[in-house]
């Protein structure tokens, strides 16, 4: 995983012609794209513990379905999400319209605010999901023990969800500031203008506007080194769960009754649909029109774009999984060690990643015949980070708690991960599969390098019909997309969660 | 005895008469999604080359040439089709391309054309595209864009990562030269936002968030021809539009520079240039014998056409985004 994102950019700047020099734009763009990446990632995880703590303790209709419309954001190509969401914070949105309606003028969102409202957007529901396994992983036997001892709703906080939530938050909030840092067409688009540029915007210009190989890979390296720093501090800051192990038993909490915690749950699930599920309603809205005439070629690519997903999530949970057990067990600095490198892939610039895989391919083997494996192999890549952030505590959770009992049994191999692993890895494991299956789904990615007019995915596809004038069979595959996207994570999920009550 | 041998010897001599010679042709994404002119000069080449014609996209005409410098002389293209004149000079200079070496024929371009390595297919203007239902009166020229109420917002793209947003600061400069820096920033509270790339600010657009936004004057042919829609027009600028001229030119590695020139003069002749109105959504470099397409009437006509020469374009290029990058970051 390294060799992907560090070998790639050493290609990159193998190929460079002297030395690159950084001039105050390019630190302008440094200091835009940390400050943006830190506010979406303290708000996404600020706004998802009140939210994952509703969806923790309550039961209602829907509530599955709201979970799985919780990965959507995420799992959207760039250009979707930003056009549903400015079809409701846009000039022309709802909210404007609403506004123009009291007679006021339209919202302006363009902007650092724009920026990080759209990051919160695609990041919120991410948020929540990584929090709300953290609050699930509280095994029931804890809020039993926590009623029958009279626990009032500010003792299940200190001694049960804030411990939890220092274990969980560093984790979350650093994968969300890695994503933030390397978002380029989002921060440019909301971002009004220049002032938003970012590094990755940065090393896109240096790359392909002026042939600049060395002062790409030096950006690319500075970008590195800043989620590197991260990395390291949100490990530091993290510590390793003490809830200890439970018998898998249906929750119950006997301490949020009453209206009061009832409403204010009510409020913030509420108020966190509404702001996930407007925007999509409306990209599934402008859809519909284009979907009756899709041309061929466009349930072709969604075809690839599927072999592509299904691939690339085996892939991920392949590497994802070893990597979790090495962590678990090693145990320590090592382990951190193990887990901050698997999560630094998402640092990697694509662009880098997909530059340097061509550098390295094309001496050997024609590029353009392997496009789809080689966008299968960077999409797990990019999907790495999240699939340990979501498995290595659930690994770590089972090996305290039943590791020692296992030991003792004697049991090792196949059947421990069956016995003693399996039953508390589902979930997660579930959750790896949809989101990576997802993420590629919409992933325009390398691709994008490579194809040949055969071999175009879904989000190419529509990409080359916007660039043909045809944006209403454009929002028809975008909503094709979706669909197929949600589905496949839908599946996933639900096959982790088949006999669980979450 | 003798079977297997003919066996052997048909085996080993049929791909080689069966398979003609190939000519791989870089280009856009666009120009050969099943939208683009790419399906159709394929079968017309083919038709008459003798030869498969092999079409290779790279993103957009910048991301063409920076693939074709990290391929260098391994590269397997023949020819390298749609960079344009912002481009060239960078081309030429990194000696990859040879001389096209065909006779021109006349050529319908609002400049002249005299450069010994790329030859040109399309062209088009630059201009604001907006929606007469939605902006009855749109301005005519910069000074009165600017001088506009500030809530008249128009989107545009990123010269650092897309072809149109680079061709509106050549325009400008072209147009004011020192005065540029003035003019960004007057425009500055018009600019909604800057896209990465032309079709997210042609989505934004068509979505009602910008009343104007940075495309080709050949674009409201599209929504005329293919929709039926005549609510798009283009914004007549009083001191003339940029241009961009999109062109080809032959790759010095190649191992079939026969056919890249034959690929070349057939590029210039009417089964090429016939399809790119409606395709391409640019005017062909000759205007075919049938002339344009019914609806091309309608669009506007610049008094003045404006371009820099691919050596100045160069050279111009870095001061001109900086004054861009400056003046938009206030």
């Amino acid at each position: 995983m390294l060799a992907l994102s560090l070998g790639t950019l050493a290609a990159v700047a193998g190929r460079a012609e002297g030395v690159a020099v950084l001039g105050p734009a390019d630190w302008a763009a440094v200091r835009f794209t940390l400050m943006q990446a830190l506010l979406s990632a303290g708000l996404s995880v600020a706004l998802a513990i009140p939210v994952a703590r509703a969806l923790a303790r309550r039961r209602f209709p829907g509530r599955g379905l709201l979970i799985t419309l919780l990965g959507a954001p995420f799992i959207l190509p760039v250009i979707v999400a930003v056009i549903g969401l400015l079809a409701v914070f846009g000039r022309g949105g709802l909210v404007s319209q609403a506004l123009a309606s009291l007679g006021l003028g339209p919202i302006d969102i363009y902007g650092l605010e724009g920026v990080v409202l759209a990051h919160v957007f695609f990041n919120l529901p991410l948020a929540t999901r990584l929090i709300l396994q953290g609050w699930l992983a509280i095994p029931s036997e804890r809020f039993r023990l926590a009623a029958s001892l009279g626990f009032t709703p500010g003792d299940v906080t200190r001694h049960l969800e804030r411990p939890m939530l220092r274990t969980v938050l560093p984790g979350a909030f650093l994968v969300i500031f890695l994503i933030c840092m390397t978002s380029f067409a989002v921060a440019l688009t909301l971002g009004g203008g220049p002032r938003a540029t970012t590094v990755e915007l940065a090393i896109y210009q240096a790359f392909r506007f002026e042939f600049d190989l060395g002062r790409a890979a030096l950006l690319s390296l500075i970008q590195f080194a800043l989620c590197a720093g991260a990395a390291v501090l949100a490990f530091g800051v993290t510590v390793s769960g003490a809830m200890g192990a439970g018998l898998d038993r249906p929750l119950a909490r006997w301490d949020a009754g009453g209206y009061g915690p009832r409403l204010l749950d009510a409020a913030w699930v509420g108020l966190a649909a509404l702001f996930l599920v407007l925007p999509l309603a409306m990209i599934v809205g402008r859809g519909l029109a284009g979907l009756a005439d899709l041309p061929l070629s466009v349930w072709q690519a969604a075809g690839r774009s599927l072999a592509v997903a299904l691939g690339s999530a085996a892939l991920t949970l392949a590497l994802a999984l070893p990597l979790a057990l090495a962590a678990v067990r090693l145990g320590g600095a090592r382990g951190a060690a193990v887990q901050a490198a698997g999560t630094l892939s998402i640092a990697a610039s694509p662009l880098v990643m997909g530059t340097g895989l061509f550098i390295l391919l094309f001496p050997l083997a024609d590029p353009v015949a392997l496009a789809l494996p080689v966008t299968a192999l960077v999409n797990a890549a990019m999907s790495l980070p999240f699939a340990l952030r979501a498995l290595t505590p659930a690994v770590a959770e089972a090996e305290t708690g039943f590791g020692r009992l296992a030991d003792s049994l004697g049991m090792t191999g196949a059947a421990r991960l069956r016995l003693v692993l399996w039953p508390r890895l589902r979930r997660p494991v579930g959750f790896t599969l949809g989101l990576s299956a997802a993420l590629s789904m919409g992933d325009l990615g390398v691709i994008a390098l490579f194809a040949d007019p055969g071999q175009a995915t879904l989000p190419l596809q529509l990409y080359r019909l916007m660039a043909a004038y045809r944006m209403e069979a454009a929002a028809g595959a975008a909503l094709v997309l979706l669909a197929l996207s949600l589905g496949l994570f839908w599946i996933f999920d639900r096959g982790g969660r088949t006999d669980a009550e979450a | 005895m003798r079977t297997p041998f003919l066996a052997a010897g048909i085996l080993c001599a049929t791909p080689a008469l069966a398979e003609p010679p190939v000519l791989t042709v870089y280009t856009y994404d666009s120009f050969l999604s099943e939208w683009g002119p790419g399906p159709q000069v394929e079968a017309a080449f083919e038709a008459v080359c003798g030869c498969d014609l092999r079409f290779v996209a790279a993103g957009d005409g910048a991301s063409l040439l920076a693939r074709l410098r990290l391929e260098g002389t391994r590269t397997e293209a023949d020819v390298v089709l749609g960079l344009d004149t912002n481009l060239t000079a960078a081309a030429a200079q990194t000696g990859l391309f040879a001389p096209h070496g065909i006779a021109v024929p006349a050529l319908d371009l609002p400049v002249a054309w005299e450069d010994e390595i790329f030859l040109p297919y399309d062209w088009g203007y630059f201009t604001f595209v907006y929606d007469k239902t939605r902006l009855p009166e749109p301005p005519g020229s910069f000074e009165a864009l600017i001088a506009a109420p500030d809530d008249l917002k128009i989107v545009i793209q990123d010269p650092r990562s897309s072809t149109p947003g680079l061709g509106l600061v050549m325009w400008v400069k072209a147009a004011y030269g020192a005065r540029a820096p003035a003019i960004w920033e007057g425009l500055a509270p018009h600019v909604l936002t800057v896209t990465k790339g032309w079709s997210e600010a042609y989505g934004l657009f068509m979505d009602g968030e910008a009343d104007m936004v940075l495309s080709y004057t050949t674009s409201p042919a599209y929504h005329l021809i293919a929709e039926d829609d005549d609510t798009k027009a283009a914004a007549a600028f009083a001191e003339g539009h940029y241009l961009q001229v999109e062109v080809a030119g032959r790759v010095a590695s190649s191992d079939q520079p026969e056919l890249a020139a034959q690929f070349l003069a057939f590029m210039l002749t009417d089964p090429f240039q016939s399809v790119i109105p409606t395709t391409n959504w640019m005017y062909p470099a000759v205007t075919p014998e049938a002339g344009l397409p019914d609806g091309f009437q309608t669009l506007i006509r610049p008094a003045a056409a404006l371009l820099l020469s691919a050596e100045e374009a160069a050279s111009l290029r870095d001061p001109a985004l900086a004054e861009w990058r400056d003046a938009l970051s206030r």
